[in-house]
């Protein structure tokens, strides 16, 4: 019997190969004048694991759906190793693709399924077998072959989705939000696998998700969309912590919004002050401050803010409190379980003095 | 109705007589008009079920998956043949079937071009109800996403996926053929309809014969579609 590990293997030895992809000028515009992409700029290497992240509407799908060949651009060139593939249709641009809904077809086995891309390619039926077997194993399904779709959970049928797009050896593999129909924590578990499938079989993969945990846990690097365009691009740790825009910092993890003033690249508020990322005009602003850069102080501390405890969280590994400042602002706070703050009680509050993205107003 | 036809005439009793009065070879010039409305009239199921399948279905596959828009405005033209009585439909029907004379014939298989108008709103249903349960758009998607050419997919994806309905709108098709007189009979077309009868003018019990066969014929189909249907959730659940 072939190990999983055997299969990875041998798909990774036959197959697996790095592909450079690249959007470039990528428009979109809908029949009625609604434009879904808006001149999209995006490389992404040979290799490299790119979440397409943003809220329902911000063009990441049809972005997605733009590389496989499902959607029409209105402009601009799609590039697959240096070749623009926009004019081709999408059975011949070498894609593997994974749907949010399940899309295995009901009158085939598992294994049938699995062989269905290579029929296509006119792989011989032994050959063909095999590899569809391989596939199944690589993802731990071996023993559901000659099973029917509807005999499987969520997340075997999303698996097995997984192995018919693997099998064919794409040159991109792309994942249109294939975990947003599991519960918590079949997702959790095949989050991981995709991760760690990618990482073993170095395929470009191009994973759009509007849940930013998932996108900063799994991808290289994470392209923020909003609007039809791409906000930025980078590794998870750049988007965090130097957001180019109010947008992304707002999207990505939580931010309380202080009112207060940018002058000469520091930004004011509250008796505080902490340096501003980037250009900010100077002027009334509102600074976006991370939960777990604001500290618990004892109240009264010399330079702390005063406020009062509105509510507080337990989330497991953390807990988030909701604190009122003497002016009216709420800001949460994020710290260690340890510390368990009651509501109605007087506290300290200090900032860390990292950087912060200040946005006018 | 059986009955009936084993009835041995006016001395009371009962044999099997009026059966093979139809198999004897010297009733075969009395019979000949139901045995030639038997073959016109399987010739015109088939060439209707050829037009639900190889033109309603496509029809209908491609305005789901390419022009989605068009689904409601397709449904409504097929409902139309149901608000249309057959006398009206004929009188529209008169003028075409004289040029379709001029050009194809009027051999009793152009009968089909008016049955094919008038099995739309039943097969329509029986097709968009197997369309509107499988998810035809992302299945198509995927097969094309895994190298599928549209016909492929077609032919590889959606029609098994909706062969129970493209089957029960072909019997559907065959049903209205074997039940449909007034257009044939004001059309002066002839097919089993008609020939019973002007047989039951002359012979009574041959014309119940062929209806109760009729009748048997459509049971039959309809278990024939049960079966199939029965062996393939039995496969799936499997």
């Amino acid at each position: 019997m072939t190990t999983m590990t055997d299969a990875m293997t041998l798909v990774t030895a036959q197959g697996a190969r790095g592909t450079r992809v690249e959007f470039r000028g990528v428009t979109k515009v809908y029949p009625g004048g609604s434009r879904a992409l808006d001149g999209v700029d995006l490389v992404i290497e040979e290799g490299e694991f790119l979440a397409l992240l943003g809220p329902s509407g911000c063009g990441k799908t049809t972005a997605l759906r733009s590389l496989a060949g499902l959607e029409a651009v209105t402009s601009g060139a799609i590039l697959v190793d240096g070749m623009d593939v926009a004019p081709m249709p999408a059975n011949q641009r070498d894609m593997g693709m994974v749907f949010q809904s399940y899309s295995l077809f009901p009158h085939l086995t598992v294994v049938e399924n699995t062989e269905f891309g290579l029929r296509m390619r006119r792989v011989g039926a032994k050959d063909r077998r095999a590899r569809a077997l391989e596939a199944l194993e690589m993802v731990g399904l071996g023993h559901l072959a000659e099973r029917y779709a509807h005999q499987l959970s969520g997340g075997q049928q999303q698996r097995v989705a997984l192995a018919r797009a693997l099998v064919t050896r794409p040159r991109v593999l792309l994942l249109d939000e294939p975990l947003s129909a599991l519960d918590a924590k079949v997702r959790v578990q095949l989050r991981d696998e995709i991760h760690r499938l990618q990482a073993s079989l170095g395929i470009t993969t191009v994973f759009v998700t509007h849940d930013q945990e998932e996108a900063l846990a799994v991808a290289d690097r994470v392209a923020v969309m909003n609007d039809g365009r791409v906000e930025q691009v980078g590794t998870p740790e750049e988007l965090y912590r130097s957001p180019a825009s109010a947008f992304v910092a707002s999207f990505v993890g939580l931010s309380n919004r202080i009112p207060g003033v940018v002058s000469a690249g520091r930004v004011a508020f509250q008796g505080a002050e902490l340096p501003v990322l980037g250009t900010a005009t100077d002027g009334a602003a509102q600074a976006l401050v991370r939960p777990e850069d604001i500290l618990f102080v004892p109240a009264g501390e010399p330079g702390s803010l005063a406020g009062v405890v509105l509510a507080s969280s337990f989330l497991g590994s953390l807990r988030r409190t909701r604190v009122q400042l003497d002016d009216g602002t709420v800001v949460t706070v994020q710290h260690d379980v340890g510390v368990a703050p009651r509501p109605g009680e007087g506290v300290g509050l200090r900032f860390r003095g990292v950087p912060v993205v200040a946005v006018a107003g | 109705m059986a009955e009936f036809t084993l009835r041995a005439g006016l001395g009371g009793g009962y044999d099997l007589n009026h059966w093979a009065d139809i198999i004897d070879p010297e009733n075969e010039r009395r019979y000949r008009a139901l045995f030639t409305g038997i073959s016109n009239s399987i010739v015109l199921a088939a060439v209707t079920v050829g037009i639900v399948v190889l033109l309603l279905v496509p029809t209908m596959i491609l305005v789901t998956l390419r022009f989605p828009r068009l689904v409601r405005p397709l449904e409504l033209l097929c409902l139309v043949p149901i608000t249309v009585p057959a006398v009206v439909l004929v009188v529209g029907l008169a003028p075409v079937y004289s040029v379709l004379a001029s050009t194809v014939g009027t051999a009793p298989w152009t009968l089909a071009f008016a049955y094919g108008i008038t099995v739309l709103p039943f097969a329509h249903r029986a097709v968009q109800s197997a369309l509107g349960a499988v998810d035809v758009v992302t299945l198509s998607e995927a097969a094309r996403s895994l190298g599928a050419g549209w016909a492929r997919v077609v032919v590889s994806v959606i029609v098994p996926n909706i062969r129970g309905g493209v089957l029960a709108a072909s019997v559907i098709a065959v049903a209205v053929v074997l039940g449909e007189y007034t257009i044939a009979s004001l059309l002066n077309r002839q097919n089993l309809q008609t020939a019973l009868v002007q047989v039951s003018k002359s012979d009574p019990y041959v014309a119940i014969i062929f209806a109760l066969l009729a009748l048997a014929f459509a049971f039959t189909m309809l278990f024939v579609i049960a079966r199939a249907g029965a062996t393939r959730t039995r496969r799936k659940r499997t």
